[in-house]
């Protein structure tokens, strides 16, 4: 290949200078990125090569279905809950076990807590220093970064002598030569556009963020039972409900539910006061920085969450939408049905698995997880040290997943483009207003700002529907009604001899499932299908790019050998792949390489 | 807050109680050896009763999720699996200063944030643990998708185990073999992920849930 189009619409051209960007790091979890620029630096050939797990069917096959939960738990880092959701309602689906309304909403303040802690760590910890430059900070006037900071917000923490104090404990650790979390930055780089002020302000907020942050997973403790790692239960929750129980051990009373409360309202504060006001006042400076749409204007994906009633996984009681936009026809919201074995398959014709024809997708029922690890003709370097990869041949340890053949983007954008388009005042309005308060057309929607803008909205939201469950929990509790998990069908005695079934969810970075099949009340086949595969999709066998390989495409880079644009919007997916430049040498210490040939 | 002591000698017993310790295992049970720090810290649990201001804490691969745990300890052990090319199952025990670089090798799930991503997040909020201990095991197999644990890395879990007594007692803080054995329910890893179970070394019981 030099030059092609691929069906889904984007021209590629590998003709240019190649730069890999790559973590290099042995165990799970990295991603690793080529692309071809031209003699302008534009990127004009994006390839995405990432690590995943080997199937997790290969760990549960044999195991008893009520444990699932606990090994996908173990999956990842940052998705742990909401694997764990996933599985308890793939389970449930399977063997038609209904659960108590409580139970319902109690699960739905889980999820919602995820969704507003990970949004806010994201933001802050992992994304914002894409754009807020730190060694700028020092350079601030504490006064000007304190009138800037009233003039976005009155959040009361604001003071000059707040921001002062701020910076010269900032100066310190930077002079202490202990950079940490600020290691590898490409400070000073030509693709930082605040004045020094906006980036003080930002840091401020980076360490309220990071105190704040312990807060909310307080929600899981209460409800999950422990935290990290929370109880789930096929059939409802594992919490009990004795409201009248002073002290009991475990059981939820009314004291730890005015907690929760009181939680729910400083999220919602943090993320109206602090939060919002940031990612408008950062998206001001970067109005003409809107590169990285890809796919999220042609073709996206939500399954929907949070029932607003139990038991119902229908698009019109989901309270995050669901549906499939393909081709950017926002007029035609399509349906989606996971057990149809035509809609979701996924291909390994880029991947390092085995299919017995490579030219079919496999739906995950039948999903088969056998390594083939193999170079292309065209790639360079060898098995262990590759310098290049061929994105003709296999490339990847993600797999395709494919929606009626489509690659889609999913996540926190996605969804607010699935409900825009279906006109739900909750999405659509908050869109509307941030886009008029930056001047902004709709179109602005479909960049990496955009991405980012979508997750800070959807914090609002989500904030807003953990009071409205909260309150909807504690009115029946009220009311006498303190079931929390239906056990029915605990006994494997009374399930049939074979079943299958599928659990979704939105995960804070997008569309999660797990399909499971059941033979004589063991897991038979067991298989996840992630956000991050998804949108760090190698090709297909029609060559269509992935939602990573799109976003990249046409980005202007000021200095290849410094990919801070890259990273920036691999980072607006909140991937649960690292795609950091981070690098660890042998003797601990950190570096970045960045191979540019 | 605990009041502040003289971090260089070793506190006595009454004041000892006073100091908030957390016994930190860290790594992905899913992947062979990874999973050390999280198998010593469930082990721990079974033999030994510890005083209430000391907390037991399997990390998984929280990363960053795990600063305010680290914050509000005022002195810290991590187990943790390490890849220093040494011998499989040597057991290294470093102290203070030398931890994050010690650390920094192996990265975690969340978003590679690495545990001395971690330490420094914690120093940046100004609250850094007073003293700290990091007890790694050189690991054999970091990827094995599902695998148990080697067994020169299983061997160290007992030594590991030892190593953070003597810490603790060098710390005056007392430790207490159990006489009774840990009831299931108790324990730090059920449904089915615990280290006997996981490895399917028994059959597991009838009722997993």
């Amino acid at each position: 290949m030099t030059n092609v189009t691929t069906p889904n619409g984007f021209s590629l051209d590998n003709s240019g200078r190649r730069v890999v960007v790559d973590p290099v790091t042995r165990i799970e979890g990295h991603l690793r990125v080529e692309v071809n620029v031209d003699s302008d630096n534009v990127i004009r050939n994006a390839v995405s090569t990432g690590t995943m797990w080997r199937g997790i069917e290969t760990i549960l096959r044999g195991r008893d279905p009520r444990d699932a939960w606990a090994f996908t738990e173990r999956i990842c880092g940052v998705c742990t809950g909401t694997h764990a959701l996933t599985s308890v309602r793939a389970v449930e689906n399977a063997l038609g076990i209904m659960i108590p309304d409580n139970a319902n909403s109690i699960r739905n303040i889980m999820q919602l807590t995820l969704q507003v802690h990970d949004h806010i760590v994201h933001f802050y910890h992992l994304h914002a220093l894409d754009w807020v430059d730190i060694v700028s900070a020092l350079k601030a006037d504490p006064k000007a970064t304190s009138l800037l900071a009233q003039s976005v917000s009155d959040w009361p923490l604001s003071s000059p002598g707040y921001f002062k104090d701020l910076q010269t404990r900032l100066t310190k650790f930077v002079e202490s030569g202990q950079l940490g979390p600020f290691k590898n930055g490409y400070w000073g780089h030509a693709a930082y556009k605040l004045p020094p002020e906006a980036n003080l302000m930002a840091v401020a907020h980076y360490l309220e963020a990071l105190d704040f942050q312990k807060e909310i997973v307080k929600i899981h403790t209460i409800y999950g039972g422990k935290n990290p790692h929370p109880n789930w239960l096929v059939g409802g929750v594992p919490c009990a409900i004795n409201v009248d129980g002073t002290g009991a051990v475990g059981a939820i009373n009314m004291e730890r539910l005015n907690l929760v409360s009181s939680i729910i309202d400083r999220a919602i504060e943090f993320t109206e006061k602090v939060y919002l006001p940031d990612v408008a006042a950062i998206g001001s400076f970067y109005k003409d920085w809107l590169h990285g749409g890809g796919l999220s204007g042609k073709s996206v994906m939500s399954y929907g969450d949070i029932p607003e009633n139990a038991n119902d996984y229908s698009a019109k009681n989901l309270n995050l939408p669901r549906g499939v936009i393909i081709n950017g026809n926002l007029a035609e919201v399509l349906p989606i049905d996971l057990g149809d074995p035509e809609q979701v398959q996924e291909f390994v014709t880029h991947s390092w698995y085995k299919y017995p024809d490579e030219t079919k997708g496999l739906h995950p029922w039948d999903g088969v997880t056998e390594p083939n690890y193999q170079l292309g003709p065209n790639a360079k370097g060898t098995k262990t040290n590759i310098q290049a990869v061929d994105e003709a041949a296999k490339y990847s340890w993600i797999k395709s997943p494919r929606w009626r053949g489509h690659a889609v983007e999913v996540g926190p954008l996605a969804r607010y483009i699935v409900g825009y388009a279906q006109n739900k005042p909750e999405f659509k309005e908050p869109t509307d207003k941030l886009l008029k308060t930056l001047g902004l057309p709709l179109t602005a929607l479909f960049s990496t700002l955009g991405r980012t803008a979508a997750r800070a909205l959807e914090c609002q939201w989500a904030g807003h529907q953990l009071r409205h469950f909260q309150d909807k929990l504690v009115a029946r509790i009220k009311n006498g009604d303190s079931s929390t998990a239906n056990v029915e069908k605990w006994k494997p005695e009374s399930w049939p001899a074979n079943a299958k079934g599928v659990g979704f969810t939105e995960a804070p970075r997008g569309a999660l499932a797990h399909w499971i099949k059941i033979k004589d009340t063991k897991i038979d086949n067991y298989q996840c299908v992630v956000p991050t595969t998804w949108n760090g999709s190698p090709r297909d066998p029609k060559g269509n790019i992935g939602a990573f390989e799109a976003s990249l495409m046409n980005t202007p880079m000021a200095d290849p050998e410094k990919p801070l644009e890259i990273l920036r919007t691999l980072h607006s997916f909140d991937p649960c792949l690292a795609c950091s430049t981070h690098v660890m040498s042998e003797d601990g210490q950190e570096k970045s390489r960045v191979t540019v040939r | 807050m605990t009041a502040v002591l003289d971090t260089d000698s070793s506190a006595t017993g009454a004041a000892a109680a006073d100091r908030r310790v957390l016994v930190l295992g860290i790594g992905n049970i899913l992947w062979a050896d990874e999973g050390f720090g999280v198998r010593v810290v469930e082990e721990f649990h079974h033999r030994y009763i510890l005083p209430d201001n000391v907390t037991l804490l399997d990390g998984g691969t929280q990363g960053l999720y795990l600063v305010n745990f680290v914050q509000e300890a005022d002195d810290l052990i991590v187990f943790d699996a390490i890849d220093y090319g040494v011998a499989p199952g040597t057991l290294k025990l470093v102290r203070d200063d030398e931890v994050p670089k010690f650390t920094g090798v192996k990265k975690m799930s969340l978003h590679q944030t690495g545990f001395q991503e971690v330490l420094s997040a914690a120093d940046l909020l100004g609250q850094y643990p007073k003293r700290l201990v990091l007890i790694g095991c050189q690991a054999q197999d970091l990827e094995d998708w599902g695998g148990p644990l080697t067994e020169p890395v299983r061997a160290q879990i007992g030594p590991a185990i030892e190593a953070a007594c003597a810490v603790l007692t060098e710390w005056g803080v007392p430790v207490t073999p159990r006489t009774t054995p840990l009831a299931d329910s108790e324990a730090l890893l059920g449904n089915d992920i615990d280290l006997a179970r996981y490895e399917r070394r028994e059959t597991a019981n009838a009722s997993g849930g």
